[in-house]
């Protein structure tokens, strides 16, 4: 029974002490695991042009240029914005509206982010084309916010707040 | 090994558990399958690929789900030294690593069409994959030793450690900007899903969480029994 005891406390003991550098380790890793940065981080941080990183963000409405296989756009976090050019093949979620993330570096003059790969964000949200296209006629779809651009830590660090959305 | 170390109580209760549980699983997945993968609505913008979400987010579930049930029953080896603790977490290991693959790959199989790559080291992908070589690592210590009892000690205790990731795949997604999506199911203003398809998610999640329970009742029988054999000596080691 004592030794029984002791085992006890000596696992509780171990657990606590796992669980608290678990914590520590998640503190200390806070903005070191980033998978993209969104625009308002680069304009607050900023990041030395020629460095390779990800910018990620919703594609503005009627941003978008194409040339051949060429295209220009503009990703935004509702508060900053960055100017992107690409010359490939985008995946099908693409578009005016979408989240999507773009790796690549920033132009010398630090304006314009040179992209060789652009990747699309799906967002959290699951409907039948029936009523995404009745919740159209009826007016009551929401264009993308903020929030579907998967940048969960920004909104948490600005606060914008919930909307209904469909 | 003890002459208790039998379960014989618990593996009576589970052969007639088995029966109805392997009927349940039959329905289930007979009702589930199909309208999952067939009758249920597409989506708006990802069309039928969606269907690959109602393979990957029930594995996803029964791989997180599987470790902490693994992490409890080591615990419970490791203060009380249980001997069905160390079978029931032997059995659920591989049953775990399984649906821990199964859920990479298909969120593989969705992402090269989706987001236009088949793998992205972010938060999420990260966790899930260090996921399965814990389960790999448990599976590996527990038979890397001659004495049974030995080799379910060690792995047990990494398997209790192994538990601080669990919150981290959970919460990679609220904690850092991934590729992943944030959570639709168990959202705090309720799930961004319409109910049709909600439906064919939570029916593939039933029927995937019956089949677990089965595989693992199985399992757990053949781990009892090896362990009479090998305490007999008609196991050599192993």
């Amino acid at each position: 029974m004592n030794r029984r005891k002791r085992r006890l406390y000596f696992i509780a003991l171990g657990v606590i002490t796992l669980l608290l550098a678990g914590v520590l380790l998640r503190a200390g890793m806070e903005g070191n695991i980033v998978f993209f940065y969104s625009p308002t981080d680069l304009a607050e941080k900023g990041i030395e042009s020629g460095k390779r990183f990800r910018v990620g963000g919703l594609v503005e409405e009627g941003s978008v240029e194409r040339e051949g296989t060429s295209l220009a756009f503009t990703i935004t976090d509702g508060l900053n914005e960055m100017r992107v050019v690409y010359t490939g093949l985008v995946p099908d979620l693409f578009r005016e509206g979408q989240g999507v993330i773009a790796e690549g570096r920033l132009d010398e003059d630090g304006k314009v982010f040179r992209a060789d790969n652009v990747l699309a964000r799906h967002d959290e949200n699951y409907m039948p084309p029936e009523v995404a296209d009745s919740l159209k006629e009826t007016g009551q779809w929401q264009h993308a916010t903020p929030d579907d651009t998967g940048l969960p830590k920004f909104l948490k660090d600005h606060e914008t707040p919930d909307e209904a959305r469909p | 090994m003890l002459p208790n170390a039998y379960p014989a109580r618990f593996i009576g209760l589970s052969r007639t558990v088995v029966v109805w549980l392997a009927i349940l699983t039959v329905v289930a997945l007979a009702v589930a399958l199909p309208w999952a993968l067939w009758l249920s609505p597409p989506d708006y913008q990802q069309k039928d690929t969606i269907r690959i979400m109602y393979v990957h987010v029930p594995s996803a579930w029964i791989g997180l789900m599987a470790y902490v049930l693994m992490a409890a029953c080591a615990l419970v080896s490791l203060i009380w030294k249980k001997p069905l603790a160390d079978y029931l977490a032997r059995a659920i290991a591989p049953i775990g690593a399984v649906f821990t693959l199964l859920c990479l790959v298909t969120g593989s199989l969705w992402g090269r069409p989706m987001w236009g790559t088949w793998w992205e080291w972010d938060a999420r992908m990260t966790s899930m994959l260090v996921l399965l070589f814990l389960y790999l690592g448990y599976m590996a210590l527990s038979n890397a030793f001659d004495d049974f009892t030995r080799g379910t000690r060690a792995a047990a205790l990494l398997c209790v450690v192994g538990v601080i990731n669990i919150p981290v795949i959970k919460f990679s997604v609220e904690w850092w900007n991934t590729l992943h999506q944030t959570t639709t199911v168990f959202k705090k203003q309720g799930p961004s899903m319409a109910p049709e398809q909600l439906t064919a998610l939570l029916l593939m999640a039933l029927a995937f969480h019956l089949l677990f329970a089965l595989l693992v009742l199985v399992r757990t029988e053949t781990e009892a029994t090896n362990a009479r054999l090998r305490s007999l000596g008609a196991l050599g080691t192993d």
